[in-house]
């Protein structure tokens, strides 16, 4: 597989800035990585790039012949780079949305909303970090990767596939240091209880404090179980419908736990990163 | 040079454009200076809290979207606390939207909320998702009046009436508002609607039926508009599809003093802003330093009359 390497995360500190900004992006490149996922590269403007790991964009996608998207679609952030003024998406052609993104072509031009929404946690006490990721999912996680390796922590990424060709970014995940597992659904290695083993044996022995993880309910549910049974916190960004996308229009709540109580929360402004304790699956 | 002011009955916004309700929060300070808004217009909130409809809550229209997010409402008490001290940073005057299930509640909650910086109340006659089959008080003439009477004596505040472009009597019901009390219209709400997936035969809401906004109904929200202007000689408020410059001179040529932009702001937070900046261009190019040159000049066809009942 190709390296798909996305963009570095410089982040000038100590300035002003509006938390997001609506901007115009100029597309570099569009192009397809495997028979799924395609690589979207934009010239973004600065006030878009003081981006944090985890979070997304709200893209307003290209109204074409076959469709016309009204809403924005959310996007997990693949990559940035302030230096270079550019940011990534990875993508899989699923909707009006991403069916129109796909149509982009080098030098038109993408109505782009953010960084929005807050991202993934990294304490001093998390030095040895599992990622556990379904298909797309690793994508939301490639930042946090660059992340971690910059602060000298101890990676591993398990990435859950249907078929082993369609495993992303392993190559680029690697190359951030990480042990990469690739489990997947054609020889049976994805499923929960050999996840679970594979999960378990690197706790006994010793390597596994925080777990990250996006998008699934299945590895959700899983995490939590092991987690409250071996004590051991997360976090898991997570993905709703929007409309907004800044928190005014209370489209995306999602229920978590708040002590004894069921609160709602907005997943584009509290979250799309929550704690695995708090997060209903 | 450029006069940006309107007049509405007893309070003077320095600018016609305003949100509308349900569409802005404090969130939308993160993209531009919320102080540049003519008025801002909460969130309906009900006396107690409530969570809100089942998702999905929004879906994709053409030209448009559907909602039927239920009003989650953190109650009157957080509205006192948090709400009401956090807008008082602002020099804008704020308008407190609210909404009740009963004539009685509707007016105990104008009442608490009469409290020194709320500059109007508007009342939410009009949200379709609250009452059984979407029914509500503005639907019909003798349920509009009765509730605006009730707000009336329950408060000193000026009186904003939402109402409701389900209503197969829009003057009737306009001129019940009026002459219950209401200060000023908004002009109008979402319009009932469906929407379903057919391959899953389900509807695409939790809540099933929602509400149409978006570019898709302005046509009808501004016909609504002109045709409350005409009823009453109360000002009118114009909210419906507004996305542009050219929706807001719509809106004030057939008659409204002012206007709400709503769905815009989802599609682009920085629509209210763009149109702010444009307004005053537009009129110095064509030579107007007031806003009152604009509103109410529809040049109608010679025999109006008739003109309106080919039309229609």
């Amino acid at each position: 597989m190709a390296l798909i390497a996305p963009l570095g995360q410089d982040r000038p500190e100590g300035r002003f800035r509006p938390r997001c900004a609506e901007a115009l992006a100029r597309v570099l490149s569009n192009t397809p990585v495997n028979g799924e996922y395609r690589l979207l590269t934009l010239d973004a403007p600065p006030e878009v790039l003081d981006c944090k790991p985890g979070q997304f964009f709200q893209l307003l996608c290209p109204v074409t012949d076959a469709d016309a998207p009204f809403l924005r679609r959310p996007m997990s952030i693949y990559g940035y780079d302030a230096a270079l003024g550019q940011l990534q998406f990875l993508y899989k052609v699923t909707g009006a949305g991403t069916r129109g993104l796909a149509t982009l072509q080098p030098d038109d031009s993408l109505n782009v909303l953010g960084p929005l929404g807050q991202g993934f946690a990294m304490p001093d006490e998390w030095q040895n970090l599992l990622l556990v990721a379904r298909g797309v999912g690793l994508a939301t996680l490639a930042p946090l990767a660059r992340a971690a390796q910059g602060k000298g922590r101890s990676l591993t990424a398990i990435c859950s596939v249907r078929a082993p060709e369609l495993a992303m970014s392993v190559d680029l995940f690697r190359s951030y240091g990480a042990e990469v597992i690739v489990v997947s659904d054609h020889d049976g290695s994805s499923a929960p209880a050999a996840v679970q083993q594979l999960i378990e044996a690197r706790i006994a022995e010793g390597r596994v404090d925080a777990f990250y993880t996006c998008g699934s309910s299945r590895l959700l549910r899983m995490l939590q179980d092991i987690g409250a049974r071996h004590g051991i916190p997360g976090e898991i960004a997570l993905e709703q419908q929007m409309a907004c996308g800044i928190g005014m229009c209370q489209a995306c709540v999602r229920p978590f736990r708040e002590g004894d109580a069921i609160v709602h929360r907005r997943v584009c402004r509290e979250g799309p990163v929550f704690t695995l304790e708090e997060t209903v699956a | 040079m450029i006069d940006l002011s309107t007049r509405i009955g007893a309070v003077t916004l320095a600018n016609p454009i305003m949100p509308a309700s349900g569409t802005f929060t404090e969130d939308l300070a993160d993209v531009f200076d919320l102080g540049t808004l003519g008025a801002h217009v909460l969130k309906t909130f009900t006396a107690e809290p409530r969570t809100g409809n089942p998702t999905p809550r929004v879906c994709d229209l053409a030209a448009g979207m559907m909602n039927a997010i239920g009003i989650p409402s953190k109650g009157l008490d957080h509205f006192l606390t948090t709400a009401l001290p956090y807008w008082a940073r602002y020099d804008v005057p704020l308008v407190v939207s609210i909404s009740a299930h009963s004539y009685d509640d509707f007016a105990r909650l104008a009442t608490a909320i009469s409290v020194p910086g709320v500059a109007v109340i508007e009342a939410n006659i009009s949200c379709p998702n609250i009452e059984a089959d979407g029914r509500a008080f503005a639907v019909h003439a003798d349920s509009t009046a009765r509730v605006v009477e009730k707000l009336r004596a329950a408060t000193d505040l000026p009186l904003w009436v939402k109402l409701s472009p389900n209503t197969g009597e829009p003057a009737e019901v306009s001129r019940a508002a009026e002459a219950a009390g209401a200060d000023a219209l908004v002009v109008a709400n979402t319009i009932l609607g469906l929407a379903i997936d057919v391959n899953t035969r389900q509807p695409r809401l939790g809540n099933v039926m929602g509400g149409v906004s978006g570019p898709a109904i302005k046509p009808i929200a501004l016909r609504m508009a002109y045709q409350a202007a005409r009823a009453t000689r109360i000002p009118v408020i114009g909210c419906g599809g507004i996305s542009n410059l050219t929706d807001v001179l719509e809106y004030l040529i057939a008659g409204c003093t002012a206007v709400q932009v709503g769905t815009a702001t989802f599609q682009s937070p920085t629509t209210m802003q763009r149109i702010l900046a444009e307004l005053p261009v537009w009129m110095a190019s064509h030579g107007i330093t007031r806003l009152d040159q604009i509103i109410g000049t529809l040049r109608e066809p010679v025999d109006s009359h008739l003109g309106v009942a080919l039309a229609s």
